[in-house]
């Protein structure tokens, strides 16, 4: 009996995926939820392995709350909120990653104080300015399905960034992400491009925050790589793995969020936080098997 | 002939904010020395390498490293840091670790190794004797074996001088003694200076041996003299009283211990 409730359960799961494909042809917006999934994945997998290494997921997830504080003034003033999320952290990762290179101990405190400020001045200016705001929403909780044309654009630009980025500077991003004082030693320019990786996290915050909202954009980030970390054994596989893993996770999110009529950003880190855990599970089982 | 003086530091003073760790410290090494610096927990070895290292800036006196200041010279130190257990986490191959022996400060120069690169890399390998292990992940090599991957990444720069930080704090004792044995040929060709708290290790390889407790006392002697064990008497006392290999004490020491 047992046997033939699974394969009914097999059964509708084939015809919902079936749907799911029809539909992501059928339909511009679940076009573009899937594009997006796929540029943010690449652009999240790779910063999010740097961000994983250097220990500053914390840092991360100040410049993605700062950005708030863009959002809700370009708001006020009529402007794009994309644009002033895109000034915000920019300014937020720069401002952040000079008080980490100068003050190293404290640097938590001080970040988290950035962070609040951000969030509070969006927050006030968005009360400030008349009107609907639903919009504001899909900031905070991500809005997969509503992404644009032009959202698009700039994801597409950002994942491009940040790939010549990584391709340039391999070598050193890897050193300075391994042992900072030696890259120092070899006197490599190592906070111009300490700050320069903070940039390229900034940017990657902001298009992810399109996808599952500026609270989960952490969990974007660190997600794929710590699962990748797990089993993979050097940077740039970890980098690649991390990208395959976010696009697994964002198109079995996706599918399970249109079956289930969910909302796809919470949905999509759920399914990456139960691979996480099973991961994790696998991995400590076969090691303490051998 | 004239030595050429690869490290000489000169009157310097340094620490942090309140909190001075070194005093009037005055230090030449020269080209074919093999100095090994003893000292206690906390009296100023961390801090005396950031400073030759130009990683610290002093309050007082002067650094130079090659004739050039720290921050110039530095690139001619084959810097050996102590080896961190919190980077076992890290995802990277020994041969990855070892390259960055190659960085250059143009990071447009980093895209790629060059054929020479490669070809340093690999003899710095072999010199450790661990060309064998350069696929492998860091997180499956003993303490021993880090740390040869930590000393071939600072060959592979081609240095003038090799800077050993505590080189045998996560190393057993026979791999220990090995680690020692390829120091000692290294010396033909490169100059090293070893800072340790583990003298009975150090004081049967260096050539020389000073003592760092808030200030230095280093006369190019390869023996401990009475001015060093006051100066620094926490460290070396108690080693004393283990017994130390014969040819480190002092000769007026050793006359006694006979009458």
């Amino acid at each position: 009996m047992g046997c033939l409730t699974e394969s009914c359960l097999i059964i509708t799961k084939k015809i919902t995926m079936i749907e799911f494909f029809q539909n992501v042809f059928a339909y511009e917006f679940m076009r573009n939820a899937l594009f997006a999934s796929l540029l943010v994945g690449v652009a999240c997998g790779v910063i999010g392995t740097l961000v994983v290494l250097n220990r500053i997921v914390f840092l991360g997830g100040g410049i993605a709350h700062a950005a708030y504080g863009g959002i809700g003034l370009a708001y006020y003033f009529g402007q794009d909120p994309l644009l002033g999320a895109i000034f915000f952290s920019i300014l937020s990762s720069l401002g952040m990653g000079a008080v980490h290179l100068r003050t190293k101990a404290r640097s938590d405190t001080l970040i988290g104080v950035m962070w609040s400020i951000g969030m509070a001045v969006g927050i006030i200016f968005v009360s400030l300015t008349p009107g609907f705001k639903a919009d504001l929403m899909s900031y905070l909780f991500g809005s997969l399905l509503a992404v644009s044309a032009e959202d698009l654009r700039v994801m597409a630009i950002v994942a491009l960034l940040v790939i010549v980025f990584v391709s340039l500077f391999f070598r050193s991003l890897q050193a300075i992400s391994f042992d900072e004082t030696f890259s120092t030693v070899r006197n490599l320019p190592v906070e111009a491009l300490y700050l320069l990786m903070l940039l390229m996290i900034g940017l990657t915050v902001v298009v992810a925050m399109r996808v599952v909202g500026l609270i989960l954009v952490i969990a974007m980030l660190t997600i794929p790589p710590a699962v990748a970390n797990l089993f993979w054994k050097d940077m740039k596989g970890m980098m690649l793995l991390s990208v395959g893993l976010g696009w697994l996770f964002s198109f079995v999110g996706l599918a399970a969020a249109f079956a289930l009529n969910l909302q796809a950003g919470p949905v999509i880190i759920l399914v990456a936080s139960v691979s996480y855990i099973l991961a994790a599970a696998i991995k400590k089982l076969t090691a303490h098997a051998s | 002939m004239v030595k050429q003086t690869v490290i000489e530091l000169e009157d310097v003073w340094a620490g942090y904010e309140s909190d001075r760790v070194l005093e009037s410290v005055n230090f030449k090494m020269e080209a074919g020395d093999y100095v090994g610096l003893i000292g206690p927990n906390g009296g100023g070895k961390t801090t005396l390498i950031k400073v030759i290292l130009g990683l610290l800036k002093p309050e007082r006196g002067t650094v130079r490293v090659m004739g050039l200041s720290a921050e110039k010279g530095r690139h001619f130190i084959g810097y050996v840091p102590q080896i961190q257990q919190d980077d076992k986490a890290f995802p990277i191959r020994v041969w990855d670790v070892v390259s960055m022996g190659r960085l250059k400060p143009n990071l447009l120069q980093n895209l790629l190794l060059s054929e020479v690169d490669k070809a340093a890399i690999e003899r710095s390998l072999r010199q450790m004797d661990i060309l064998d292990l350069a696929k492998r992940p860091i997180n499956e090599l003993s303490g021993g074996q880090r740390q040869r991957v930590t000393i071939a990444r600072a060959l592979a720069s081609d240095p003038k001088i090799l800077l050993l930080d505590e080189p045998t704090s996560s190393v057993d004792s026979r791999s220990s003694s090995q680690l020692y044995d390829l120091l000692a040929e290294l010396n033909q060709t490169i100059s090293i200076l070893l800072i340790s708290h583990d003298l009975t290790a150090i004081s049967t390889y260096v050539k020389t041996i000073g003592c760092v407790n808030r200030r230095l006392v280093y006369s190019g002697q390869k023996e401990i003299t009475t001015e060093m064990l006051e100066t620094a008497y926490d460290c070396p006392i108690d080693l004393v009283a283990h017994g130390l290999p014969h040819r480190v004490l002092p000769h007026h020491y050793e006359e006694n211990n006979h009458d």
